[in-house]
């Protein structure tokens, strides 16, 4: 099979993929918010809610789209694409797993794999801002200003710490192709600890794990930084003036931004596809354990129903995931799928944290948050990055 | 195809580049300039100059320009209004625009006689090893005096910035 065609399969299946993801990811969000409050959470659409992707995305569709007067027509119109495209992009070079076998050809589990691949990254997320800031001008709205600039600022300053973190786990993997940088992370000392970047001698990247989540959570505009839309200051920041689609293309870029840096903290931190412990020690039967858990723990809540629908919904639950637990245990499938369920769960763990920090911390104050990215997070990267580069010249 | 692209990209870049100065409003104006800075990213990439493409984009696009516009923003810059031009502006200018032009050219041409065609991936040392040892190597002295220089940029721009405060 040719290459044009593979990249295009591929191509298809992870825009599908991302968009399912981005859909559900607000899904879980509203429930694990939900749940952190002591309420119920989206219930009424499908079992448990499971069909409010749907109903949402069909809302947001059929709703009036307002142009207000007085915008500026040109770029009013583009900043949401623009957001939307931005945040799509960044997607094509992360690695999702190891090579596999397919139709005759051999490829990766990656879109593309750049010899800039980080700074691919970089240049898209630093770009990204644009929108965000062109929507608050382009409404002629004060909360939208307000908001546009506060997003400008604060992603100039967090990007600074952010590419300083990102500099040095590259400085030990030496290249800054991102499918590499996952090869490099692959062993463990003693049998069981991973060499993932976190863990890697000389210079354990702790500290700069640590600042790269937090600037991540600044850059992609999330609580506890999420002062470009203080809806108690400033109405809805940016996209105020929004509705319908253009909203949801604010929406949506901010989510998928969100899926696209917990890929990234993944793939640079902790060691992409590969899994938590040797496969020698049994971690090839992780996800089929996983999924067995799963289901027995919904099949006894079905069988003991706490509400009247749970007797129907739970067993066909628990069904899908006996169904998924034997899909890992088939030998042909294990080389493809174990990689992607690894890289899965590390990506949704860190996903998991984005919103539970949501449900927790409330909202830095304007001068905090500046304070916070230039005397704090700033020195604690350069020190880090010096040391590390010191450690890895000792070393090497 | 190398060739295709790159008539789009410079097309882009030099209708974006003479909208900078036509557009009379300042947020135009600044989009138009990052217009200009993408597109000579992908004309970087044409040359196989990855590392350089991308520290246009990361740089030029993502961070002066963000600036800019934040500034502009901030300042809340109205519409440039027009006002007549002189007759000597009126008469000379695009007479004097292309003679500058092909002064350029002569000189370009004259000052590197040797200069063969531009062909499209035969430059092989764009990536960031290759930009990273030459600079450390054999262009370290310049290296070093080009960041000490910035330095003093910042401390000036910190020196300015603090006596605005009091």
């Amino acid at each position: 099979m040719n290459y044009f065609l593979l990249s295009l399969i591929k191509a298809a299946v992870v825009a599908f993929v991302l968009l399912t993801t981005l859909a559900y990811l607000q899904w879980a969000e509203r429930k694990v918010i939900a749940h952190i409050q002591v309420r119920v959470g989206p219930s009424r659409v499908g079992p448990h809610g499971l069909l409010q992707p749907v109903a949402d995305i069909v809302k947001l569709l059929t709703k009036e789209d307002l142009i207000p007067p007085y915008v500026n027509k040109f770029l009013y119109l583009g900043a949401p694409m623009f957001a939307i495209t931005m945040s799509l992009l960044s997607i094509s070079v992360i690695p999702f797993g190891a090579g596999i076998h397919i139709f005759g050809d051999n490829t990766w589990m990656q879109l593309a794999d750049l010899n800039i691949g980080v700074l691919f990254i970089l240049a898209v997320s630093s770009v990204s801002v644009y929108g965000i800031a062109l929507a608050g001008w382009a409404s002629n709205n004060k909360y939208s200003l307000m908001g546009g600039l506060r997003s400008s600022a604060q992603m100039i300053s967090y990007e600074l710490p952010l590419s300083m973190a990102v500099a040095a786990p590259l400085l030990l993997a030496n290249t800054l192709s991102l499918r590499q940088i996952v090869q490099h992370q692959e062993g463990y000392y003693l049998g069981f600890i991973p060499h993932w970047s976190i863990f890697q001698m000389p210079m354990p990247q702790i500290f700069s794990f640590v600042i790269f989540l937090t600037a991540a959570f600044a850059e992609t505009n999330r609580i506890p930084f999420d002062l470009p839309e203080a809806e108690n200051e400033l109405v809805a920041g940016y996209h105020t003036e929004y509705s319908a689609m253009k909203f949801a293309s604010f929406f949506m870029a901010e989510y998928s931004n969100m899926i696209t840096v917990c890929c990234m903290t993944t793939t640079m931190f902790l060691g992409g596809w590969l899994p938590l412990w040797p496969a020698g020690a049994g971690s090839n039967y992780v996800p089929a354990i996983v999924f067995l858990l799963a289901g027995a723990i919904s099949l006894y809540h079905g069988l003991n129903p706490v509400r009247r629908r749970d007797g129907f919904t739970l067993p066909v639950v628990a069904v899908v995931f006996f169904l998924l637990a034997a899909v890992f245990l088939v030998p042909v499938l294990k080389g493809a799928l174990l990689p992607l369920f690894w890289f899965a769960a590390k990506t949704g763990a860190l996903l998991f944290l984005f919103i539970w920090i949501r449900g927790t911390l409330p909202r830095f104050r304007y001068d905090q948050l500046m304070a916070f990215a230039w005397k704090v997070m700033f020195p604690v990267a350069v020190v880090n990055l010096l040391v590390t580069g010191l450690l890895v010249a000792a070393f090497s | 195809m190398d060739v295709i692209l790159f008539l789009i990209f410079a097309a882009i870049a030099v209708v974006c580049g003479f909208n900078v100065v036509v557009q009379s409003h300042p947020i135009s104006s600044a989009i138009s300039l990052i217009g200009v800075m993408g597109s000579l990213a992908v004309l970087y990439l044409l040359l196989s100059a990855e590392f350089l493409a991308a520290a246009q984009v990361i740089v030029y696009a993502g961070a002066i320009m963000v600036l800019f516009v934040f500034v502009i923003m901030l300042l809340n810059a109205g519409a440039e209004i027009r006002r007549g031009r002189a007759l000597l502006a009126q008469v000379l200018g695009i007479p004097l625009l292309f003679t500058f032009l092909g002064l350029m050219a002569y000189f370009a041409k004259n000052m590197f006689p040797g200069a063969s065609d531009v062909r499209f991936g035969a430059f092989k040392h764009g990536t960031a090893l290759d930009v990273g040892r030459a600079l450390f190597t054999q262009y370290l002295l310049p290296f070093e005096v080009v960041s000490v220089l910035i330095l003093i940029a910042i401390l000036g721009a910190v020196v300015l910035a603090q006596k605005e405060m009091e």
